[in-house]
C-alpha cells in the first residue's frame, strides 16, 4: 500500500528558526516534498487541522546510540529508530561503537542497509576516529566517507595522544567531516563514577572532576584553531568547557558545542540514591555547571540540545552503581524535558528551542535538513507546546527502560512525526498515521 | 526505654537521628555486659538466620560480626567473593534473591562498591546491614569509636575529635563524622590536601592541612590507615614523607592534651601513621575498640532483626 505523502497542515504555529519564520499558517506537502501553499490542488491531499499546535522542521538528534551490530538486546535500528519517530525526531546520527565497531566502510554499509529496511526515520552513520575506538591508529576516513559517514568521532573514547589528534583533524577537514568528540582525559578521569564534588566527597564516591572533561575541551580548541577544522564538542558538562567554548568562537575558533536534556535539568545531587539511571559519562555536576550550560544555550555557544541516547538492558544497569555501564535513553524525552526545563522557565524561547533541534545540528554537520524551506523533504514534527503528561516508561518504543525521567511532569510533547511527508507517528485525534502493522 | 527501633536495614549514621544513634549506643552497653559473664550466649536471634557476605574480604569486621551473631544464637551462613555464585557470573541481586528464597534474614555485607547495601535494601526483604561500603559507609566501626569515646569520656557533645590521615577513601571518617556531629561534637579532619577535601567543609567540619594545628586542642585522635597504593597513585610522595609529617610519634604526644584518646580502626601500620609506643601507650584505646565493636554489632543485629516480619 503507498502511503500518504501529500497533506496540508492547516493552521498550525510554523516556527521555521533557519528562515527566521515564526507565523501561523498552512504548511503543503506533495509527494513528500514541500511545496508553495496553493500550488496543486487541495482536493488531492489529507488535511490536518493544526489549530494550537506548533509545526516545526523534522528534529535531527546528533547523538544516539542504536546498539546495531552488536548488543541488539539493548536496541536495535528498528527500535532505536522508533523511539526517535516518538520523540519528534526524523533524522538521528549514530554513534559508531557499536560491535564490530563502525571503523570500516563494511559496518557502515550494513548499517545503511539495514536502516533502509527497518528504520523509521533517517539514519546518519558516524564513523569511528581510530581504528576500533582505541585511539592508536587513523580510521580509514576517506573510505568512511565514500561510505557515506556525516560525521567522525570516538564517543566513548578520546584520543589521548594529541598528535594523532591533531593528525586526524587535519585529516578529517581534508574530506570534510566534522569530528564529534567526547572530551575525557584519561587519567584524570580515572575510575571515577560520577563528577567529582561536595557529593562525590559526602558519599565516597570514585569520582572524575570536571577538569577531565575541560583540558581535553582546551585541547580541542588549540588543534581546532592549528588545523582550522570543525570540531564539536559533545554532551557539555561544566561550567570552564561553556567559558573556553564561548572565548574561543569569539576568536574565530571553528568550535560548537551540543548540550544533553539531562545535563540541562538535572544534578550530581540525585546520585544519593544509588540509582544507576542517573549514571552517565560525563556526569551530572553541579547547579553551577547546569547553569551555565543553560546560559551557552541562551547566548548561542552551545547551538545544539543532542540526547546521547545510550540504551541498556534492566540486567546491566540493576546492579552495583560503580558496576553499571554509563549512559540513559533520552530520544522519547529530549522535547519534553527541553521545553519544560528551557522554554516554561523562560530560559529560551519556543524558537530558540527548536533551532537546537534542527538548525543548529544541521549546519554543524553540513547536511540538508532542519528547515521548512519549499523544495526540501517534508520532514515535519508537530508538537503541543503546552500539553501537560507524565512521563511513562512503559509508553516507551525503545527496547531499554535507562531513564532517570520515569514519572517526570513534562510540559510540551511530540505530537506527530512525518518523514518524506509521510506521517510515521501521531498522537493526533483523527490518527493520521498508518497502522502499526504497516509501518 | 520508650523509644522504638523502626529500621530494617542499618545503612549509615547520615541515615539515623541523634536518638536513634543514642538507642544503639545504649542498647550495646546491655549487650557489653553479656560478653563479661561467664556464658557469653544470649538466645535473642535463635531461629534467625544471618548471611555474612563478605565481597571484599576482611578479618576483624566479619570475626567480629560472626562472633556477635553466635552470642545471639543465630544460625550463620558465610560467603565470600568466591563462592560459585558469583564465579558463575550471576549478580549480587540474584545471589541475594536466592538466599532470600531460603528465608535467611539479615545480610550482613562487606562491598567494594560504593551503595551496594543501599541498592540491595532496597531491592530485598531481607535487613540488611552494611559492614563497609567502598569509601562511603562502615556504620558499625563509627557506632564503636562513638561508644568508646562515651564510655571513656562520659559524653560526645563538645568534644574536640580528630580524625587524620586518608580521609578521601575513608568509609570510616565518613561515617563516624555524621554520629559525631549528630551528638554535638566538633570534628576536625586532618591530613595531606590531596587526601583531605575542602567540601567536607560545607557540612561544619574543621579542615586542617597541618598536623600540629590540628591536634593542640584535641580531646579524640582517631588515625585511620594509610594504604602503600595511595603513594603509587601519587597522593603523596612516599610513606616515609607521610610518617614524618603525618604519623604520631612518642615526641607528638607531648603537643596534645594529656587525657586525649588515641584510637585507630585497625589494621594499623606501626611505623607509619602510628609508632608502636602511641599504639600500645597508655592513652590507646584501640584493643577496647575492638571489644566494644562486639557489644555494637550484637546491638545493632538484635535491633534490625526486631523489625523483620
Amino acid at each position: 500500500m503507498k502511503k500518504n505523502n501529500t497533506w496540508i497542515l492547516k493552521g498550525g504555529r510554523i516556527i521555521d528558526p533557519a528562515n527566521h519564520i515564526d507565523r501561523t499558517g498552512d504548511l503543503w506537502i506533495k509527494d513528500g516534498i514541500i511545496v508553495e501553499p496553493g500550488s496543486f490542488d487541495s482536493a488531492l491531499a489529507e488535511t490536518l487541522n493544526l489549530k494550537g499546535l506548533v509545526v516545526t522542521p523534522g528534529l535531527i538528534d546528533m547523538h544516539v546510540h542504536l546498539r546495531q551490530p552488536g548488543n541488539t538486546d539493548a536496541e536495535t535500528i528498528r527500535t532505536g529508530t522508533m523511539a526517535a519517530a516518538a520523540g519528534g525526531f526524523t533524522s538521528i546520527v549514530a554513534m559508531p561503537n557499536t560491535s564490530p565497531c563502525a571503523d570500516n566502510a563494511g559496518t557502515i554499509q550494513y548499517i545503511k542497509d539495514f536502516a533502509a529496511r527497518e528504520g523509521m526515520v533517517k539514519v546518519l552513520p558516524s564513523g569511528a576516529l581510530s581504528i576500533g575506538r582505541k585511539g592508536e591508529e587513523m580510521s580509514p576516513v576517506g573510505s568512511l566517507k565514500a561510505a557515506g559517514v556525516v560525521a567522525l568521532t570516538d564517543d566513548g573514547c578520546c584520543i589521548q595522544n594529541n598528535e594523532l589528534m591533531r593528525h586526524v583533524v587535519e585529516y578529517a577537514g581534508n574530506f570534510g567531516l566534522p569530528i564529534l568528540e567526547h572530551c575525557e582525559d584519561k587519567f584524570l578521569a580515572g575510575d571515577g563514577v560520577m563528577h567529582e564534588g561536595y557529593w562525590s566527597v559526602l558519599l565516597g564516591m570514585k569520582a572524575m572532576p570536571a577538569a577531565a572533561e575541560e583540558v581535553i575541551v582546551a585541547r580541542d580548541i588549540i588543534l581546532s584553531r592549528l588545523a582550522n577544522w570543525k570540531i564539536h564538542i559533545q554532551h557539555i558538562s561544566s561550567r570552564n568547557s561553556v567559558k573556553m567554548i564561548r572565548e574561543a568562537q569569539a576568536e574565530g575558533v571553528r568550535i560548537s558545542a551540543e548540550a544533553t536534556p539531562h545535563h540541562i535539568a538535572l544534578t550530581d545531587v540525585e546520585i544519593k540514591r544509588f540509582d544507576t539511571n542517573y549514571k552517565m559519562n560525563p556526569p551530572l555536576r553541579e547547579e553551577e555547571d547546569r547553569m551555565a550550560v543553560i546560559e551557552g544555550l541562551q547566548d548561542g555557544t552551545i547551538a545544539v540540545i543532542a540526547t546521547d541516547h545510550a540504551p541498556h538492558t534492566q540486567t546491566a544497569k540493576l546492579v552495583e552503581f560503580d558496576h553499571a555501564p554509563f549512559g540513559i535513553i533520552g530520544l522519547e524525552t529530549a522535547v519534553p524535558v527541553a521545553l519544560t526545563e528551557l522554554y516554561h522557565r523562560n530560559y529560551l524561547s519556543l524558537s530558540q528551542v527548536i533551532s537546537k533541534f534542527t538548525v543548529g545540528p544541521a549546519t554543524i554537520l553540513g547536511i540538508n535538513a532542519g528547515t521548512l524551506s519549499v523544495g526540501g523533504a517534508a520532514d515535519v514534527t508537530i508538537i503541543d507546546p503546552e500539553l501537560e503528561y507524565t512521563v511513562d516508561v512503559n509508553d516507551f518504543y525503545s527496547k531499554s527502560r535507562n531513564t532517570p525521567f520515569n514519572g517526570y511532569a513534562a510540559k510540551g510533547r511530540t505530537m506527530a512525526t512525518f518523514v518524506d511527508g509521510v506521517c510515521i507517528f501521531s498522537l493526533l485525534k483523527d490518527s493520521a498515521a498508518d497502522d502499526e502493522e504497516n509501518r | 526505654m520508650d523509644f522504638q527501633w523502626t529500621k530494617k536495614d542499618l545503612l549509615d549514621l547520615y541515615d539515623l537521628s541523634r536518638d536513634e544513634i543514642l538507642h544503639i549506643l545504649n542498647t550495646a552497653e546491655e549487650f557489653k555486659k553479656v560478653s563479661q559473664r561467664n556464658v557469653k550466649k544470649v538466645p535473642a536471634l535463635r531461629g534467625r538466620t544471618v548471611v555474612n557476605l563478605f565481597v571484599e574480604p576482611s578479618t576483624r569486621t566479619r570475626v567480629s560480626f560472626e562472633l556477635a551473631e553466635q552470642r545471639l544464637s543465630a544460625d550463620i551462613i558465610n560467603m565470600n567473593a568466591d563462592v560459585s555464585s558469583f564465579r558463575k557470573g550471576e549478580t549480587l541481586l540474584d545471589t541475594l534473591k536466592n538466599i532470600q528464597a531460603l528465608q535467611a534474614d539479615i545480610v550482613v555485607i562487606r562491598h567494594q562498591a560504593t551503595g551496594a547495601p543501599n541498592f540491595l535494601a532496597r531491592e530485598l526483604n531481607m535487613g540488611v546491614v552494611n559492614a563497609g561500603d567502598g569509601a562511603h559507609s562502615h556504620p558499625t566501626q563509627a557506632l564503636l569509636d562513638i561508644f568508646t569515646i562515651r564510655e571513656k569520656k562520659g559524653r560526645i557533645e563538645g568534644l574536640n575529635v580528630v580524625i587524620v590521615g586518608d580521609i578521601l577513601h575513608s568509609r570510616v571518617a565518613r561515617s563516624n563524622v555524621w554520629g559525631l556531629i549528630k551528638l554535638g561534637a566538633n570534628v576536625t579532619f586532618a591530613g595531606p590536601a590531596t587526601l583531605v577535601p575542602r567540601e567536607f567543609e560545607k557540612i561544619g567540619v574543621r579542615v586542617c592541612h597541618n598536623l600540629k594545628d590540628a591536634l593542640a586542642e584535641a580531646d579524640v585522635i582517631n588515625l585511620l590507615r594509610i594504604q602503600l597504593e595511595r603513594q603509587q597513585r601519587g597522593y603523596f610522595p612516599s610513606l616515609g614523607e607521610y610518617s614524618r609529617f603525618f604519623g604520631i610519634h612518642p615526641e607528638t604526644l607531648r603537643c596534645i592534651k594529656r587525657d586525649a584518646l588515641i584510637m585507630h580502626p585497625g589494621p594499623i601500620n606501626r611505623g607509619v601513621e602510628i609508632d608502636s609506643e602511641v599504639a600500645d601507650g597508655p592513652q590507646s584505646v584501640i584493643l577496647e575498640q575492638v571489644t566494644n565493636g562486639l557489644a555494637v554489632r550484637m546491638a545493632v543485629l538484635f535491633l534490625v532483626a526486631g523489625c523483620l516480619k
